[in-house]
C-alpha cells in the first residue's frame, strides 16, 4: 500500500492507541514546502524510459500513460530526475 | 527474467518520508520494498531511515515495519521470522535496514549471531560511511581520510586515520548462504540481488553503498552519478557470495580518476597528494586481492 495523506491527524492522548503500534502508511504533512526548485516534464521529449521515476529517493514520480507524472505534494526537488532523464525532458524551476 | 524499471512494482512503500533531499539510503530502502513487495515485515533500528520514516504520526511505510534496539536488527528479525512461521504464516519476507554504524559497530553481535543460526532473514545495509542521522560522526565503515564531526581535519591529522572495514567479507567469512555488494548509481545490480536474495532460504546479506549529500558534501542531485563513480572509479565494487565462493560482478574497464572523485565532497577536499597516493595503493592492493580470490567472469 502507498502511504497517503490522511485527513486527520491524531492530536491528543486519547486519539492515540496505547499499544505502540499505529497503523502503516499514515501521513499527515507533505514535504513539497522543502522545495526551491521543482521538476517540470516535457512530455514531447519525454520517452518513458522510467529512469526518473526508478532513481527517484522519494518515489514521486509515477507512470502516467506511457510518461511519467510528479507529486509535488512529497517532491524535494533534489534534482536526480534531471541528472537521469538522457533527453533532456526534465527541467528545475526556481518556485516562485 | 530479472525485474526492471519496467516490470517493478508500481506500488510506492517508503513514501513522505523526511530524508533529505537526494538521499541515497532512502532509495535504497524504497527499491528494496519494491522488489520484495507488500508482504515484508521491514525492521529499522535507531538510524537515519528510522528517524526519517516513523515521525509519529507521519508513518511512511506502506508495509508492517517497526524499530528495533540499536543493536538488535538482526535479533529482531529473528524474532519476526520465527513469529510468523509459529503462526504458520509464509509468504512473507523478513528484512532489516540498518545503517552503516548499526550494522558494523552497534549490530554486528546480533548480525553474527543470525547468520550463525542460518534464519531465514534479509540483512541490508545502507552505508552512508559515517552517523548522518546525529549529525556525521565516524564509524568502522567511514573510508581512510573522511572528515567528520570526530575525525576531523586539521594541520596535523587530516580527517578518518582508519581504513573502512570489510563488512562484505567479514559476513562472508561466516560461511553465509548469499551475500552481496550493490550502489545506489547501479539499482539494476540491486533490484536483481534483492530479488535473488528473496529466494534464498537462509540469513542473506546485501551492503549497499548510499552516498549522503549532507555528511559528504555534495549537491542533492549528485548522488546518483557519485554512487556510480565510487565503482567506477574502483574504491567500491559490486560482488556476491555463494556456496562459498567470491564472484565479482563488474569490472570497469579502466578506473576513473580517484582524485576527481574524492575532490568532489566537500569530506575529502583536505587531502593532500600524498593521502591520494595512500588511497590510490590501497584501492590497487584491494583489487589484487580480488582477482586472486574472485571468480571473475
Amino acid at each position: 500500500m502507498k502511504p497517503y495523506l490522511r485527513e486527520k491527524a491524531p492530536k491528543t492522548l486519547s486519539e492515540i492507541l496505547e499499544a505502540p503500534a499505529y497503523e502503516s502508511g499514515y501521513l499527515v504533512t507533505k514535504n513539497a514546502g522543502w522545495r526551491n526548485i521543482r521538476p517540470v516534464i516535457n512530455a514531447d521529449k519525454c520517452v518513458g524510459c522510467l529512469q526518473c521515476y526508478l532513481y527517484c529517493p522519494d518515489g514521486v514520480i509515477y507512470k502516467d500513460g506511457g510518461k511519467v507524472a510528479i507529486d509535488y505534494d512529497f517532491c524535494k526537488g533534489c534534482g536526480i530526475c534531471k541528472k537521469m532523464c538522457k533527453t533532456g525532458a526534465i527541467e528545475m524551476e526556481a518556485e516562485k | 527474467m530479472s525485474v526492471n524499471a519496467k516490470t517493478l512494482n508500481e506500488d510506492e512503500f517508503f513514501y513522505g518520508h523526511k530524508a533529505c533531499a537526494g538521499c541515497g539510503g532512502s532509495l535504497a530502502v524504497r527499491i528494496a520494498l519494491k522488489v520484495l513487495g507488500e508482504r515484508s515485515v521491514a525492521v529499522l533500528p535507531a538510524g537515519c531511515m528510522s528517524a526519517v520514516g516513523f515521525n509519529f504520526p507521519q508513518l511512511c511505510f506502506g508495509n508492517n515495519a517497526i524499530i528495533s534496539t540499536f543493536a538488535g536488527t538482526a535479533s529482531m528479525l529473528t524474532g519476526v521470522e520465527a513469529g510468523l512461521r509459529a503462526q504458520g504464516i509464509t509468504d512473507f519476507h523478513a528484512v532489516g535496514f540498518a545503517g552503516d554504524g548499526g550494522t558494523a559497530d552497534i549490530g554486528l553481535q546480533a548480525l553474527s549471531g543470525a547468520i550463525d543460526r542460518n534464519d531465514d532473514i534479509l540483512y541490508i545495509c545502507y552505508d552512508n560511511e559515517a552517523y548522518m542521522n546525529t549529525g556525521i560522526q565516524k564509524s568502522s565503515l567511514t573510508p581512510f581520510g573522511a572528515k567528520t564531526t570526530t575525525t576531523p581535519a586539521g594541520k596535523n591529522i587530516r580527517g578518518n586515520l582508519r581504513p573502512k572495514k570489510n563488512m562484505f567479507e567479514i559476513v562472508a567469512a561466516h560461511g553465509i548462504p548469499y551475500a552481496a555488494t550493490a550502489s545506489v548509481g547501479y539499482l539494476n545490480d540491486f533490484m536483481q540481488k534483492v530479488e535473488k536474495a528473496a529466494k534464498i532460504k537462509g540469513t542473506k546479506y546485501i551492503h549497499i553503498i548510499a552516498p549522503c549529500p549532507t555528511g559528504w558534501g555534495i549537491a542533492t542531485d549528485e548522488t546518483v552519478e557519485i554512487a556510480k563513480e565510487v565503482v567506477d572509479c574502483g574504491l567500491w565494487y559490486l560482488a556476491e557470495f555463494e556456496n562459498g565462493e567470491y564472484k565479482l560482478n563488474y569490472q570497469p574497464k579502466e578506473f576513473t580518476d580517484i582524485e576527481s572523485y574524492l575532490k568532489k565532497q566537500s569530506r575529502f577536499r583536505h587531502l593532500t597528494d600524498e593521502d591520494i597516493e595512500t588511497i590510490k595503493r590501497s584501492r590497487d592492493a584491494k583489487w589484487d586481492a580480488i582477482h586472486n580470490n574472485f571468480k571473475i567472469n
